[in-house]
C-alpha cells in the first residue's frame, strides 16, 4: 500500500516523509485521507491566501495499479467559496505521485520568491522560478520546465498561468496540457504561495500480494472498460454528446440561463465538433482516451498561405460555459475563447458564468461599458476574449471584483437573481430539474459531480418528496467518496462497483468487505461535512438564484417551495452531524 | 537470419499516450507500477503535439550487449537482447549505449529493457502495437 506522506514546507524550504499507514488504513486514500491531512495541518478558519494555508494532493490504493485509477485529489481552502476546495485531475498526476512512492503530498508555508517544486522520486528540489514568473501562458511554462527537468513520460507538470499569479479566485492548475485541477481556485492558492509549478516525477512499482489474482481482476476491469457498454459514451463522442439531447429536452443553459435551448446547439454539438477532431489523448493508465482534441486551423492575419493549428480539448462543460452560456454561434468562436481561457489558466466554468452574468448586467444597466471596457454581448467572441485578458490584468475595480467570482460581483453591483452560483461556486451546465439544483446546493463541493443530480433528473419521471430526494443524492455522494478515495475516474463509476473494488483492493494489500466499504464512504462524507462546518458552512445561508425558477427545465418550471424544503431538511442534517 | 516474433509498431501516429503498454510490462513481472517496464509512453514536447512509445527495436548488432562487461545483456539470435538480472552489476553502460534510449533505469539501478515477449501488445487499445514475425527492416513501417 502507498502509505507515505511527503510534507513540503515552503517557508523553510524543507521536506520530510512520514509513514501514515494509520490514515490510509482507516480512510483509504484520496478524499478520505486528504480530509484528515487538511484537518491536521490547517486551521479551518484561516484565509486561503495566508501563509499557513495548506494544500494536500492525495492518491489511493488503486492508482498506478489498475486502469482508470487515474485521478489525484487536491484539497485546500477555496479562495472562491472560502470553504472546502476539492478538485480532481488526471493526466499523469496520480500515476506520477504513486510511482514516486507517495500516498499524499502536503504543501504548507509560502516561498519568499517565486519557485517551482520538483519531486523526483525520493528527493525534493526548490527551483528558482523568478525568470518564468510572469509568463502568463501555462503551455509555455510547461514547455520550459519540461526542457529543464528529468522524467520525460513519467512526470507530471502541474502549473499555473497568469490567472494563478494574479490570484484570480477561480484560477486552475493545468497539467499535461489538457487536464486541470479546474474548480475552486487551487491555482490562486499556489500563486499566493509563489509556486509556479509542482513537478512530480515517479518511476517505481509496488509489490503485489497475489500476482495471479491481480492479473485476473486487472483483466476483468480492462475488459469492462474496453468491451462493455460501461464507458461507451466516453469512447465515442465524449461528454459533448450531451449537447443535443439536453437542448431538445430544454435542459441546456443558454445566454445566462435565459433560455434552455438554442438554435446554435447543432453547431456546438458533439457531432459537429467530431468533424474537426485532430486527435485523442488519454490520462496515464486509461484505455479510453476520452480527451477529444479539436484542431483549429487559423490563417495568419497578414500573410496569405500561412496557417497555425491550435489543438484544443473540449467537452460538454466547456461547450456549455464558454459556448451556449455566452450565446456563441460558431464553434470557431468558442474555440478561440477557450484557447485564451486555457492559456491563462482560468476555470472555464466559472469564467463562462461570470462573463454571462456581466453581459446581462450590462444589458440591464447595472454596470456600464466604463466598467466592462469592451461591449460584452452574447455571441461576441472577440469581446469575451478581451474581457478574459482584463480578468487577468484587472485594470479597474470592476474586473478586480469579477475576478472574485459572480457571488461577490453581484453583491457589489446587484443582479443576484441572475448570478448563477450555488454555495458561491458557479453553476455547471445542467438545468435539468430539481435534483441538479439541489445537488449543487447540498453537494459538499457544490459541483455537479458530487452527486450527479443531473443524471437523476434525466432518469426520473416524477419526483419524490424533497427529503427523499436529498437522501438519494447524499447516498450517491457518499459512494462517490469511496471512488474519490481509491482514486478512480468518475467516468469509470460503471466499472468500479463495490464488488469489483473489493476484489481489486485485495492484491494491493487491503482487505475490506462490500458493506464496510460503503460504510467508509459515509464516514468520509460526514468527516468532510464536519470540516466544511468548521470552515463556516451554514446550509441555511445557501442562496438560490431566482433565475432557475423562471426558465423552463425538462420537468417544466421549478417550484421554490420544493427546493426550500430540501435545503431545510439538509440544514437539519448538517446541524446534527 | 532467423526471423523471430517481436513487438512491432503497426501505426505510431495512433498512439494516445495512455501507457497501458508500460503498465502491462511491469505487471508481467508482478509489479504494480512502471519500475520494470521496458517501454515508455511519452508526449511529443507536450500532448498538443501527440504521443509516442519508446522501446527496443531489436538490433541485429546490439551495441547495448557489446558494452556489457558481465555478459548479463546478450545479443539474441534474430535481434534484440536477452538479459540476466543476476549477472548484472548495474553499471548502466547499456543504458548509455542504446542510441534510441530504449533502456530504462530501475530503482535498483539495473536496466529495464524490452525482451520482446509481446505481453503489452494485448493491452494497447488503439492498434499501435502488435506481436509479429517480421523482417528487421520492417520494424518502423510507413503507414497511411
Ligand atoms: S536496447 Fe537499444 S541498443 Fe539494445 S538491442 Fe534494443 S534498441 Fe538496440
Ligand atoms: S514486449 Fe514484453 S518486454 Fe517488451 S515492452 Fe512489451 S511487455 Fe515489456
Ligand atoms: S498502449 Fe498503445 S496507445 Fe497506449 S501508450 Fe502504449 S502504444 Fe500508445
Amino acid at each position: 500500500m502507498l502509505t507515505k506522506v511527503l510534507y513540503i514546507d515552503l517557508s523553510r524550504y524543507r521536506y520530510s516523509v512520514e509513514d501514515r499507514r494509520d490514515l490510509f488504513e482507516e480512510w483509504i486514500g484520496g478524499t478520505g485521507v486528504a480530509v484528515q491531512l487538511l484537518k491536521e495541518n490547517m486551521n479551518p478558519e484561516i484565509d486561503p491566501f495566508d501563509e499557513e494555508s495548506t494544500i494536500v494532493f492525495a492518491v489511493g490504493p488503486l492508482n498506478a495499479a489498475y486502469p482508470l485509477a487515474s485521478k489525484t485529489v487536491a484539497m485546500f481552502k477555496s479562495p472562491l467559496t472560502l470553504n472546502i476546495g476539492e478538485s480532481h485531475a488526471g493526466g499523469r498526476t496520480a500515476t506520477s505521485i504513486a510511482n514516486a512512492g507517495y500516498g499524499a503530498i502536503v504543501i504548507t508555508g509560502k516561498s519568499k520568491k517565486p519557485v517551482y517544486i520538483v519531486v523526483n522520486n525520493d528527493k525534493v528540489y526548490f527551483r528558482d522560478a523568478r525568470v518564468i514568473w510572469g509568463i502568463e501562458d501555462s503551455l509555455i511554462v510547461a514547455r520550459i520546465i519540461a526542457e529543464n527537468e528529468k522524467g520525460r513520460g513519467t512526470r507530471s507538470v502541474m502549473r499555473i498561468g497568469g490567472a494563478g499569479e494574479r490570484l484570480v479566485r477561480y484560477a486552475c492548475v493545468t497539467t499535461e496540457t489538457y487536464r486541470h485541477f479546474g474548480r475552486l481556485g487551487l491555482g490562486a492558492v499556489l500563486g499566493s504561495k509563489n509556486v509556479k509549478a509542482l513537478v512530480v516525477n515517479g518511476r517505481g512499482s509496488r509489490k503485489i500480494v497475489d500476482r495471479k489474482a491481480y492479473r485476473e481482476v486487472y483483466d476483468e476491469i480492462f475488459n469492462l472498460a474496453t468491451e462493455s457498454d460501461a464507458m461507451k459514451k466516453y469512447h465515442l463522442l465524449g461528454t459533448a454528446v450531451n449537447v443535443k439531447p439536453l437542448n431538445e429536452k430544454k435542459g441546456l443553459p443558454v445566454t445566462n440561463l435565459k433560455f434552455t435551448s438554442s438554435e446554435y446547439a447543432e453547431e456546438l454539438s458533439g457531432e459537429s465538433f467530431a468533424e474537426i477532431i485532430g486527435r485523442r489523448i488519454a490520462c496515464s493508465h486509461c484505455p479510453v482516451a476520452c480527451i477529444h482534441i479539436a484542431a483549429l486551423r487559423l490563417p495568419y492575419e497578414n500573410e496569405p498561405y500561412f496557417y497555425k493549428t491550435l489543438m484544443l480539448s473540449y467537452d460538454y462543460e466547456l461547450i456549455y460555459a464558454l459556448g451556449t452560456m455566452l450565446g456563441m454561434k460558431r464553434k470557431e468562436d468558442f474555440l478561440k475563447l477557450l484557447y485564451r481561457v486555457e492559456a491563462y489558466g482560468l476555470d472555464a466554468m466559472t469564467t463562462g458564468v461570470c462573463l454571462a452574468w456581466a453581459t446581462e448586467a450590462l444589458e440591464k444597466g447595472l454596470i456600464s461599458e466604463k466598467d466592462t471596457i469592451v461591449k460584452l454581448e452574447f455571441g461576441n467572441s472577440e469581446a469575451y476574449c478581451e474581457a478574459v485578458k482584463y480578468l487577468i490584468h484587472q485594470p479597474n475595480e470592476f474586473y478586480r471584483i469579477l475576478a472574485q467570482g459572480v457571488e461577490r460581483a453581484s453583491e457589489v453591483y446587484g443582479g443576484k437573481e441572475f448570478a448563477l452560483a450555488f454555495g458561491k461556486n458557479e453553476m455547471p451546465g445542467y438545468h435539468t430539474g430539481y435534483a441538479a439544483h439541489i445537488g449543487y446546493l447540498i453537494g459538499l463541493r457544490h459541483s455537479h459531480l458530487d452527486n450527479a443530480g443531473y443524471s437523476a433528473d434525466q432518469k426520473m419521471d416524477s419526483y419524490p418528496e424533497p427529503e427523499q430526494l436529498v437522501e438519494k443524492l447524499m447516498k450517491e455522494e457518499q459512494w462517490r467518496q469511496v471512488l474519490s478515495s481509491l482514486v478512480v475516474c468518475f467516468f469509470a463509476r460503471g466499472v468500479y462497483k463495490p464488488d469489483i473494488v473489493c476484489r481489486a483492493l485485495r492484491p494491493v494489500g487491503m482487505e475490506i468487505e462490500e458493506d464496510e466499504l460503503v460504510e467508509r464512504g459515509k464516514k468520509i462524507y460526514f468527516e468532510k461535512l464536519r470540516l466544511k462546518k468548521a470552515m463556516g458552512f451554514n446550509a441555511r445561508e445557501l442562496r438560490v438564484p431566482e433565475r432557475i425558477f423562471e426558465t423552463e427545465t425538462p420537468h417544466g418550471k421549478l417550484n421554490k417551495d420544493y427546493i426550500e424544503r430540501a435545503i431545510e431538511y439538509f440544514a437539519g442534517i448538517v446541524e446534527n452531524c | 537470419m532467423t526471423k523471430i516474433k517481436r513487438l512491432v509498431i503497426k501505426d505510431i501516429e495512433k498512439c494516445v499516450g495512455c501507457g497501458m503498454c508500460m503498465y502491462a510490462c511491469s505487471r508481467r513481472k508482478g509489479e504494480a507500477g512502471i519500475d520494470g517496464s521496458g517501454i515508455l509512453a511519452v508526449s511529443l514536447s507536450g500532448f498538443e503535439r501527440g504521443a509516442t512509445v519508446i522501446f527496443c527495436r531489436a538490433c541485429t548488432e546490439p551495441p547495448c550487449a557489446q558494452v556489457c562487461p558481465t555478459g548479463a545483456m546478450r545479443a539474441r539470435e534474430g535481434g534484440g537482447v536477452i538479459y540476466h538480472e543476476t549477472e548484472c552489476i548495474g553499471c548502466g553502460n547499456c543504458i548509455e549505449a542504446c542510441t534510441i534510449n530504449a533502456i530504462f533505469r530501475r530503482s535498483n539501478g539495473k536496466p529495464a529493457v524490452c525482451v520482446h515477449c509481446g505481453y503489452c501488445a494485448n493491452y494497447c487499445p488503439h492498434g499501435v502495437l502488435a506481436y509479429e514475425e517480421i523482417e528487421p527492416e520492417e520494424f518502423s513501417r510507413v503507414v497511411v
